[in-house]
């Protein structure tokens, strides 16, 4: 008996092991996997014979996200990139929950080595060892969002993006201002107590620069405003964005918005009745009675640029900035709970900033140190000793993510008026 | 009254024999299961039908080039640091601290890039590198095997414990070194000069883990069974009380094996920063660390055959990260896959020790 059921166990493992060989051996056996990849071999065939670019029906596009579809950052993204494809008809291919080391560039890699003409990855962290990728593969695009190098590295094939999103937070700042007029106006607070909270995650000055044009946004409107922000020191960690936010209400702050990618503040904001002021996409459906208004960058416009590039052979612009012009600054739907006549100041404001009459960082509507800031070295060339290398202040205004330095932001500034209640990160 | 006392369905008795065709057998059997349940939950996730489903989990792990090297560098880590933890196991010290002492290796060596990069030649700051994160991770095991010869305290807390103070030191540093200012990351050491970057062997970067894997495995291998302080180290596990009966002095093995226990988790610190990543993370081990513990106890602490569980771990790994690529799963779903796996191979060890007996087999001998 014993020995008949070994016997049988022998077998079957041997059938189990055959079948895994033979399907793996076996190089025009069916499966969807195998189409996908001789297609792959047959772009990349294609694409090392002409240089003067491809139909866009044979691209291909890869992406790298850090998190997935649970992180409103990175789910922006993805619904951006589906977007663009979908109208390009463009082939997509998307890797989630890639960490910001060696697997980036790995990633990066696997990507190119399945026929990707172009890969983007979408966290600040990955650049470094998308620069790397991009050394390996120069017949492939690389593009990177938020990074600050491309325009110091000179690489060919490798970009950065990022959009002036601060024009997009200063609109959402009016939103919240005027929310705050209307509760000095029925008597909930007085004007003393307009304050603003923000949950901030790291000291940098993507994020400095976007709870500055926030607040600058804010005073606008209400000129009593003042605003406390605190940091998480991660850029995705629900429980401390949570807490920051909790602790921001009790600090007596009557609306918090927040520049960390989780849900963690917008649902402390729900539980606790407090407005909130949301950023990567609309939280209405999982805060309806707090929900005020999104900012957001929008990525279609420059995937679509990306890809109708390298359809028609041109070269990526190596530091593009999207603007409200392109469609690359939005404000989602504005909430229930929004103050009346949010949607005409809105209106009027965003004509203001396009037609350049408004600028958000106005050097005389904020002071540093009780001064005007007339001067300011800012560090646009990424360097581990922090230099300060360019001017940023020109015509009356800091010149945020400007032609000529770079995209991402570098606005790192404390103004008066915004209290950093820690900056441990 | 009823005194007739009701036999259960079944009981379980131990084994007395272990007949090593029958142990290859039961594991041949229960890696099996694990690929077939593996392949429904993929058909079920996917549609896909049963040969495409491995037809891709190999196309991931052995597709191309590349993809052959990042597997066998990723099975190689994996493989190190199981082999790192086992003198510990072996000697039933738990030392669940793989995190940390990784952790403390890669720190170390970070520490020489940054801060020896323009002071020293490119060779000694490897030699520093070395050093400096084979001594971190000893430290980070010598304190818990230290404390646990003095006071007997509980090396799995200490070692556990250990792991966090490690992971905050990593935060900590990682802000005093953070690249733009503010950004809370490092980036790639050294990127344009690439001082400190471990050589590539036979031009590739992929080599040298790879390399560095094989030997210590096969050093180990040796150092367990054929040298007296393994010997020394099997008997502190067997009993405690022999050991001190027959001279051996259990607190000096202890915190012998620690050390070098501690310092082999330091020398996989010092590859995932120096050769592999060139940056560290408080992320960096991702939870290898006890990946490891798993991989060493499934093996019965045997480093050979260590070789193939944290091949197949990592083989079926990536695999399933191709089928989420593909089929826009999402990444968790490599991490359910290795789940699957474990179970499958850790609960057949149950049947390897055990055999499940009938009730209707004793009630026909009892008639």
């Amino acid at each position: 008996m014993k020995k008949k059921k070994l016997l049988w166990l022998i077998a079957l493992t041997v059938i189990g092991a055959s079948l895994a060989g033979c399907g793996s051996k076996s190089g025009g056996s069916t499966g969807a996997e195998t189409e996908a990849n001789s297609e792959a071999e047959a772009i990349t065939g294609a694409d090392a014979g002409e240089t003067e670019g491809t139909a866009l029906s044979e691209l291909k596009a890869g992406f790298i996200f850090l998190h997935d579809e649970n992180s409103t950052y990175d789910l922006n993204f993805m619904n951006a990139a589906q977007e663009a494809c979908d109208k390009l008809g463009v082939e997509m291919v998307a890797k989630t929950n890639i960490p910001e080391g060696q697997e980036a560039y790995e990633a990066a890699c696997e990507l190119a080595d399945a026929g990707c003409d172009f890969v983007f990855a979408d966290s600040f962290g990955h650049e470094d060892y998308i620069i790397e990728a991009a050394k390996e593969y120069p017949e492939v695009q690389f593009s990177h969002a938020t990074g600050t190098k491309a325009h110091t590295e000179n690489l060919d094939n490798f970009h950065n993006a990022f959009a002036s999103i601060y024009d997009g937070r200063y609109l959402a700042g009016i939103v919240a201002g005027l929310k705050l007029n209307e509760m000095i106006e029925n008597g909930d607070i007085t004007e003393n107590q307009a304050k603003i909270g923000y949950v901030g995650a790291y000291t940098y000055a993507e994020v400095i620069s976007g709870y500055t044009s926030f607040f600058l946004g804010a005073r606008s409107v209400c000129p009593s405003a003042t605003m406390e922000v605190t940091f998480t020191g991660s850029w995705y960690d629900e429980t401390a964005e949570k807490e920051g936010a909790n602790k921001l209400i009790e600090n007596g702050c009557v609306i918090i918005s927040q520049h960390a990618d989780s849900m963690g503040a917008p649902t402390a904001c729900e539980t606790a009745g407090v407005p909130n002021v949301s950023y990567n996409g609309s939280t209405a459906e999982a805060c309806p009675n707090t929900f005020l208004v999104s900012s957001r960058v929008n990525w279609e416009p420059y995937f679509e640029l990306c890809l109708n590039s390298i359809a028609e052979g041109v070269a990526i612009p190596t530091d593009w900035c999207g603007t409200l012009e392109t469609g690359s600054v939005e404000l989602s739907e504005l909430g229930s709970c929004v103050a009346e006549g949010t949607a005409e100041a809105i209106e009027a404001a965003k004509e203001s900033l396009i037609s350049g009459e408004t600028h958000v960082f106005d050097i005389s509507t904020f002071t540093v140190d009780g001064a005007e800031l007339t001067s300011y070295m800012a560090d646009v060339d990424t360097d581990a000793d922090y230099t300060p290398d360019h001017e940023a202040i020109k015509d009356g205004y800091f010149n945020e993510s400007a032609e000529g330095l770079r995209s991402a932001p570098y606005f790192d500034v404390q103004i008066d008026g915004i209290d950093l209640l820690d900056t441990a990160f | 009254m009823n005194k007739r006392t009701r036999e259960p369905l079944f009981h379980i008795v131990k084994r007395d024999t272990h007949s090593l065709k029958r142990i290859i057998g039961v594991r041949a059997l229960a890696i099996l299961l694990a690929l077939v349940l593996c392949g429904i939950v993929t058909m079920v996730t996917t549609g896909l039908d049963p040969i495409s489903v491995f037809e891709s989990i190999f196309t991931g792990a052995f597709g191309s080039k590349r993809k052959i090297w990042i597997t066998l560098q990723n099975t190689a880590i994996l493989l190190l640091i199981s082999v790192a933890l086992t003198p510990a196991f072996r000697m039933r010290f738990w030392n669940v601290g793989g995190e940390g002492q990784i952790l403390m290796g890669g720190l170390a060596a970070a520490a020489c890039m940054i801060c020896l990069a323009d002071k020293l030649p490119n060779g000694l700051v490897m030699i520093c590198m070395v050093a400096g994160s084979l001594a971190a991770g000893a430290l980070w095991g010598f304190i818990p095997a230290f404390f646990k010869s003095k006071w007997n305290t509980n090396e799995t807390l200490s070692t556990l414990m250990m792991n966090y103070i490690a992971t905050q030191l990593v935060a900590f540093f990682t802000i005093v070194w953070e690249v733009p200012k503010g950004s809370g990351k490092i980036g790639i050491i050294n990127q344009d000069s690439n001082i400190g970057w471990l050589p590539e062997l036979f031009g590739s970067k992929y080599v040298l883990a790879i390399l560095v894997a094989l030997l210590v495995t096969a050093f180990m291998y040796v150092y367990l069974n054929y040298f007296k302080q393994g010997y020394e180290i099997s008997v502190v596990g067997e009993s405690d009380k022999t050991a001190r009966y027959v001279g051996i002095k259990v607190e000096k093995v202890i915190v012998r094996t620690m050390l070098l226990s501690g310092a082999l988790c330091g020398l996989v610190g010092l590859l995932l920063v120096g050769s592999i990543n060139h940056t560290v993370t408080t992320t960096i081990a991702g939870g290898q660390g006890f990946t490891g513990v798993l991989v060493a106890w499934m093996c019965k602490f045997d480093p050979l055959t260590m070789v193939f569980a944290s091949l197949l771990i990592i083989f079926m790994n990536r695999g399933a990260g191709e089928i989420s690529t593909n089929f826009g799963l999402n990444h968790s779903y490599a991490d359910i896959i290795t789940g699957i796996i474990l179970f499958f191979l850790i609960g057949c060890e149950f049947f390897i020790n055990y055999r499940i007996q009938f009730r209707k087999k004793a009630a026909e001998e009892g008639k």
